[in-house]
């Protein structure tokens, strides 16, 4: 279980803006020295605000946008380094499934075509690619008439699911979930976590789960990272983040969560409010990006950036006052 | 299946083919609008004139009547006289039978030529637009340009470069005309590589090539077939404008904006050698226009219900 299948190293992403009217030119760090690694089989769930930079990451890793710094190793291999051929088998062992079911599928063609087209592109091709419609549909929960339709005729979480299909044309390891489910209704946002889930337990899939809801982390994900302004600030496993969160930014998070998360608290945790917007990634604060925004914020924040560290429950988290006798002395 | 299912996925999805919808539709978008149906009528039997001309035009067109064709001083002959329904020209020779085979030059050139000139422009559009930087910064600042000649000067000039012939006169004005629909293309293109159905083909490795004609350009195919309706009328313009300044299909062989040009010099003695070919000009030209915003109107109207 612990090969380790991606491996992200010091990733950084930056966008160039052009002048325009009104405005200079500018470089956004929209990532800045993210690492991780992923191990087959299992989920990592990252977390945090819109523009922390986390579809950056699955846009880098599927080579939408390119890295300005680090490295990513798939399978032990740089992708970097990967070029013409074997850059598209890379980019085969894994897939993404996009948030917009509604876009993500070409209007124009039939589920069918969408999918013998993915199929297609398969080294060792399928004796009847029909039947490997037939099968993939099977596997995504819907039945043969939909090889017929249509996406315009589909609901959304039907289409979601004929995206999983594509994407699992291929035979990916590793599946990039980009708010995939976040457009779709509660109800069937459930089905469609169980489904992956599924596809997980039958195929060993490793997920990237990118999304901004906490309790679909805490359904779906073994590890989560949560992301502020480009910077993982903290990166456990998901007890440790959801029962033992360490990182004033996460407990924010949490404590953001409207319904109840029912967590057995062992140390209660202070209810931490965050006020004002993230700032602007054009300009990053001083120190530590959090500070500005962080109720415990000290001198030292400002000036020192703080390294992420192993603390006392387990996990990494990047703050200087993430010790367990601070949880305590504020309860 | 226990998701929410929409309306129109309840019923049998193969009922739901894609055509007898848009026939439908089709058919009830030209009810509402009466000058797109007259426009498509005039058009239709334009290209039946055009086609049958040999059937229908009572001479031949480049056949000179000094007898029969002239008046006693020499002049034209009206319309009405016996013999020459539309009259006849300075050198005696049939109206009508000029205008029918002028009808097929004038179709002939503006079809042809706007064809070359869509294939072209949607070339460079798609590849600009879909590949963006370099590529895209060359492809463009050509058809700024070519955009930035005056038309008719730079006619001129290639037409001068070159003998006077029918296929070049359709060369030259596809060499213009691709301009447009390239930058039009090319907008349309930025955003619909942005899509998510594009990048998901991207990401799962389809080559560019199959992206671009199976993912973008049948996207475009509306947009493509309302420019390419309105060019045709610019480019009927353009080959009367190039016929009038005596640089178009070579004399003697009859096309309207030869006829124009002719019957300018005679507008005094005989207004109809200028006002029947430039009648059937407007005509045609309208007609391709009111059949474009139609086309526009409709295909818009559709778009929603494509995505």
């Amino acid at each position: 279980m612990s090969t380790v299948l991606l491996e992200v190293d010091d990733l950084e992403v930056t966008f160039r803006r052009s002048a325009g009217p009104g405005r200079r030119a500018a470089s956004v760090p929209a990532v800045r020295g993210v690492s991780f690694q992923l191990e087959a089989g299992t989920t990592l769930g990252i977390a945090g605000e819109s523009g922390s930079g986390k579809s950056t990451i699955a846009r880098t890793l599927m080579g939408i946008n390119k890295p300005s710094g680090g490295s990513m190793r798939l399978n032990g291999a740089d992708v970097g380094a990967l070029r013409g051929r074997e850059l598209a088998q890379y980019r085969q062992t894994m897939q993404m499934i996009f948030q917009d079911p509604y876009d993500s599928l070409d209007p124009r063609m039939k589920v069918s075509e969408t999918l013998l087209e993915a199929i297609k592109l398969r080294k060792n091709k399928p004796a009847s690619p029909l039947n490997e419609v037939y099968q993939l549909l099977e596997k995504v929960g819907l039945s043969k008439s939909f090889a017929s339709r249509r996406p315009r005729e589909l609901s959304g979480g039907q289409r979601q699911r004929v995206s999983i299909a594509r994407a699992l044309c291929v035979d990916p390891r590793l599946i990039l979930c980009d708010e995939a489910v976040s457009a779709l209704d509660v109800s069937v946002r459930a089905q469609v976590l169980n489904l992956l889930k599924d596809l997980q337990e039958d195929l060993g899939l490793a997920y990237l789960f990118i999304s901004h809801d906490l309790s679909t982390l805490r359904f779906m994900a073994d590890y989560v990272g949560i992301m502020y302004l480009g910077k993982i600030v903290e990166l456990g496993t998901r007890d440790e983040i959801f029962e033992r969160p360490q990182h004033p930014y996460t407990r924010a998070l949490l404590s953001a969560v409207p319904e109840p998360v029912v967590i057995d608290r062992t140390v209660r945790l202070p209810r931490v409010r965050l006020t004002g917007e993230p700032p602007s990634s054009t300009n990053p604060p001083t120190g530590c990006s959090f500070h500005p925004r962080c109720p415990l914020a000290q001198e030292i924040c400002r000036t020192t950036a703080p390294a992420r560290r192993v603390t006392s429950s387990g996990q990494l988290a990047a703050c200087h006052f993430a010790e367990p006798e601070l949880v305590v002395a504020e309860a | 299946m226990s998701e929410a299912v929409p309306a129109a996925a309840a019923v049998d999805p193969l009922a739901l083919g894609d055509k007898p919808v848009r026939a439908r539709e089709v058919l009830r978008s030209l009810k509402k609008d009466p000058a797109a149906l007259a426009s498509i009528v005039v058009l239709l039997a334009l290209a039946v004139i055009a086609l049958a001309a040999p059937l229908l035009s009572p001479h031949d067109p480049l056949q000179t009547f000094p007898d029969i064709g002239l008046g006693p001083q020499g002049q034209p002959l009206p319309p009405g006289t016996p013999g020459f329904l539309l009259g006849t020209d300075a050198l005696g020779r049939d109206v009508l039978s000029r205008l029918i085979y002028g009808a097929q030059v004038s179709l002939v050139i503006g079809i042809v030529a706007n064809g070359l000139a869509t294939a072209f422009g949607v070339l460079v559009g798609i590849v600009a637009g879909y590949f963006g930087g370099v590529v895209e910064a060359i492809l463009m600042r050509i058809t700024d340009v070519v955009i930035s000649f005056p038309i008719l000067l730079l006619c001129t000039a290639l037409i001068a470069v070159t003998t006077r012939s029918t296929f070049n006169v359709i060369i030259v004005i596809a060499l213009i005309y691709w301009t447009t629909l390239a930058r039009i293309i090319r907008s349309m293109v930025v955003s619909l590589k942005e899509r998510e159905f594009v990048v998901a083909s991207q990401t799962l490795g389809l080559s560019h090539r199959s992206i671009m004609w199976r993912h973008i350009l049948p996207h475009l195919v509306p947009a493509i077939i309302v420019y390419t309706t309105l060019g045709v009328a610019s480019s009927i313009l353009i080959e009367s404008a190039l016929s009038f300044l005596g640089i178009g299909v070579p004399i003697p062989q009859p096309s309207w904006g030869q006829m124009i040009s002719d019957g300018s010099t005679y507008f005094q003695i005989a207004p109809w050698m200028l006002f029947i070919p430039g009648i059937c000009l407007i005509l045609t030209v309208m007609a391709f226009n009111l059949v474009g915003d139609w086309l526009s109107d409709m295909l818009n109207s559709q778009t929603p219900l494509a995505r």
